[in-house]
């Protein structure tokens, strides 16, 4: 089954737990500003939005790179950034629609999320189940049983 | 070594900025945070200093645990010599703020001098440097930090902040970070105002800014303190879903919350005031003040609260800047805008707590000044005249009038922005401020819960609930249930707390976490983190040695054990209401006890071998 990141923003509270364990699979450090997901606070909404990167099929950032230094994980589904053979064009930060893809200036690479092959750190740093790791065909499984909760199985009266 | 070990050290009369290597000798004997900064403060100024001399200074201070994945390894503190009491002040805060500045590489920022304009420091990783600020001097703090990441182009800035309140050395002033977490009491605002330090602002991406003494115990050991966090009925349900505020209704059954300036024990209208009211759909907009819980840095209990207003209320009708969301009320600011002086408006409340935040003042100490100004008025001896308008209690629209002129300093807001103390003094009646060393009580009756009012009068940064919650055991039963008014055990319980306290704060992570961490979940933590052999016993004998150099610079200051005391109300006058009706404190049957579990003479001074055990 592959599985994709799935992310609930009514259920962030802005800990940046997510930022710390990305940073720290990927740097050996909690330095939140190398993270691969970011958690944007929006104040005067009350609103937290954890962001990265959703793995496209067709994705960008894979089709524009000239020297194919990002690869597709079978498994996993990621796309994934092969640093020995990255050249630090830039040229996929500027083809992702989503800004996901970001370069590394003191690495002169670029970084991505690139899944944690297979087992996402964010997700399972997370206190709130804000963000998931969960079957990529369903995504949307906790909204539809939320909704269908709210279906009235009573039969009518007249 | 979880310290990154730099210390910047800022002259702000020479505008230099310039790196030390942190005493780690200290930093053995007071971990970090509150107790090293405490030992740098006292060290490096003389305890009669006046708070607004240049010769006072101001230190910034993370600890071990500060920008890590500990749950709320958050935190920062302030240190100095408070203008409030004149005691040690520290003051804790969460948000981002402190984090960041660790992750710069900064264990501790130490402020000195004063600035002959007015400047804030720029961190950028191992960069300082000094910044003009005119053009931010006589801002808000809101409009302190959109001016700063607008003017540097970068969104990712933290910044901590003062607001007109501490440029005007309201004595109560607070240091705001991350728009609405601060460090909110003593007044280390008004020194940040008198230093001509407008804010702090600070980038850090650094990678190598510390490293953990052993990261994969240091992994397993946040990840099981997360579990007992989350399992916990207080820091797993109760803060996140009412924040502190779930204690309003349960502090007023009790008859534990003071009102009207400490005349009543009990609130008729604290339900309109409380965690469950802020859930509740207004009647006039059909929607609920509350609009989602929000957490500080690495914190997975999330007690904060984020509220917005009815547009249509009287106080901002015509003021779009506080229709959007921003830092709600937390019980402390709910009972002090509220209870304290009557009033029960949620609406009002929020929008007096927005005014701190964004000018930045403690609503604490506001909030019941606000209730002896009230309480001065309805005796008489303070005028419309004088005032401008009319005081009673209860009056929402005074208290709103109040949080406005305080945050603005003008008029009767002046007089607002000395405090209680000097309030009541000027008026003749020293008596009516609710207040030990000169600052105001928090939210819980002191002859009601007799714990309490000893951790008040022995506190040493004055009355305040954070450095020995005794409301743990007397009202929540942690660790144990202690009767409100049973004095047996109090001061040996005391004791522990304060020394228990005073290490979770050192290490740089929240005091909430206690409600469901005991000594172990953090040690095994610290243990991880840090170089050395940090056990239990060593722990609280370094919590305890924080305690006692904290009384150290306060007895040199020129306090006594006459100011271990509570105001003649709380001594005096029995609780009128509830379940604690007769009440009245029993300090003096405590207070000898404590000196003794202390190593203290009778006259409150550590004995020579209590200093020798500490190394104070």
């Amino acid at each position: 089954m592959q599985k994709s990141l799935h992310i609930d923003p009514n259920k962030c509270t802005g800990c940046l737990q997510c930022e710390m364990a990305c940073s720290w699979e990927n740097h050996r450090s909690f330095t939140i500003a190398k993270s691969r997901i970011k958690v944007f606070t929006f104040h005067h909404e009350g609103r937290f939005v954890p962001y990265t990167c959703t793995q496209c099929d067709e994705a960008w950032c894979m089709t524009a790179c000239p020297v194919d230094a990002i690869r597709l994980d079978p498994v996993t589904g990621a796309k994934i950034v092969l640093e020995p053979t990255c050249v630090g064009c830039k040229v996929c930060t500027i083809a992702c629609p989503f800004g996901t893809i970001n370069y590394v200036a003191s690495s002169g690479k670029v970084q991505k999320c690139d899944l944690c092959g297979g087992e996402p750190a964010c997700a399972k740093a997370c206190p709130t189940g804000a963000i998931t790791y969960v079957d990529a065909d369903w995504t949307g499984l906790g909204k539809m049983r939320q909704w269908a909760g709210k279906t009235d199985t009573n039969p009518a009266t007249v | 070594m979880a310290w990154t070990k730099n210390v910047l050290r800022v002259n702000l009369e020479a505008g230099t900025c310039t790196t030390e290597p942190l005493n780690m000798q200290w930093a053995q004997d007071y971990l970090g945070q509150r107790g090293l900064a405490t030992k740098y403060l006292v060290s490096e100024i003389d305890p009669k200093v006046d708070p607004f001399s240049p010769k006072n200074k101001l230190i910034f201070v993370t600890g071990p645990l500060t920008a890590t994945m500990a749950a709320t390894g958050g935190r920062y503190s302030v240190v100095t010599k408070g203008p409030l009491t004149g005691a040690i002040a520290c003051s804790n805060s969460g948000g981002y703020f402190g984090a960041e500045l660790k992750f710069a590489g900064w264990d501790m920022v130490i402020f000195e001098g004063a600035s002959p304009k007015p400047v804030y420091l720029l961190i950028n990783d191992g960069k300082a440097e000094l910044v003009d600020a005119a053009h931010l001097w006589g801002k808000t703090v809101w409009e302190t930090e959109e001016t700063i990441k607008t003017q540097h182009q970068d969104p990712q800035i933290r910044v901590a902040a003062i607001g007109r309140a501490g440029e005007n050395r309201v004595l109560y002033a607070a240091i705001v970070n991350d728009l609405h977490r601060a460090a909110g009491r003593s007044g280390v605002g008004a020194v940040m105002g008198s230093k001509n330090l407008k804010a702090v602002a600070v980038r850090g991406t650094r990678t190598d800014a510390y490293q953990m003494a052993n990261p994969e115990a240091f992994f397993a050991a946040t990840e099981a303190g997360k579990k007992v966090l989350a399992a916990n009925g207080v820091t797993g349900q109760g803060l996140p879903t009412y924040g502190t505020q779930v204690l309003m209704n349960v502090i007023n059954e009790l008859g534990a919350l003071p009102t009207r300036n400490h005349r009543d024990v009990q609130f008729e209208g604290a339900h309109d005031i409380s965690g469950e009211a802020m859930h509740e759909k207004r009647p006039t907009d059909g929607k609920a003040n509350l609009v989602t819980n929000g957490a500080c840095f690495g914190c997975t209990i999330a007690c904060g609260r984020i509220s917005r207003m009815d547009p249509g209320h009287f106080s901002v009708k015509d003021k779009p800047q506080y229709h959007g969301a921003s830092g709600g009320v937390e019980y402390e600011a709910a009972w002090a805008l509220g209870a304290a002086n009557g009033v029960n408006d949620l609406e009002a409340l929020t929008y007096a707590n927005f005014l701190c935040n964004e000018d930045g003042f403690d609503p604490i100490t506001f909030g019941a000044t606000v209730g002896a100004a009230m309480e001065l008025y309805e005796m008489g001896v303070l005028t419309e005249q004088e005032v401008g308008f009319k005081l009673p209690f209860g009056s929402t629209e005074a208290m709103v009038k109040l949080a406005e002129l305080t945050a603005k300093g003008e008029g009767f807001g002046k007089i607002m922005g000395l405090g209680s103390k000097r309030l009541c003094t000027k008026y003749g009646h020293p008596e009516l401020s609710m207040t030990v060393k000169s600052q105001e009580f928090p939210a819980y009756d002191g002859r009601a819960l007799q714990g309490m009012g000893l951790a008040y009068a022995t506190n040493n940064r004055g009355a305040c609930h954070l450095r020995g919650y005794m409301v743990s055991p007397e009202v929540l039963g942690i660790p144990v249930k202690m009767e409100p008014q049973a004095t047996e055990g109090k001061p040996a319980m005391l004791k522990a707390f304060q020394d228990l306290t005073a290490v979770v704060d050192s290490a740089g992570i929240c005091l909430f976490t206690t409600f469901a961490w005991g000594l172990s979940d953090i040690q095994s933590q610290i243990q991880a983190a840090c170089e050395g052999d940090w056990s239990e016993e060593r722990l609280l004998l370094v919590g305890e040695r924080i305690w006692n150099l904290e009384r150290e610079f306060n007895l040199a200051a020129g306090f006594t054990a006459k100011d271990d005391n509570l105001p003649p109300r709380l001594m005096k006058e029995p609780a009128k209401t509830g379940p604690q009706k007769g009440a009245v404190s029993k300090l003096d049957i405590m207070l000898p006890e404590y000196y003794q579990l202390r190593g203290w003479t009778k006259e409150g001074v550590p004995t020579a071998e209590t200093r020798s055990r500490l190394g104070v």
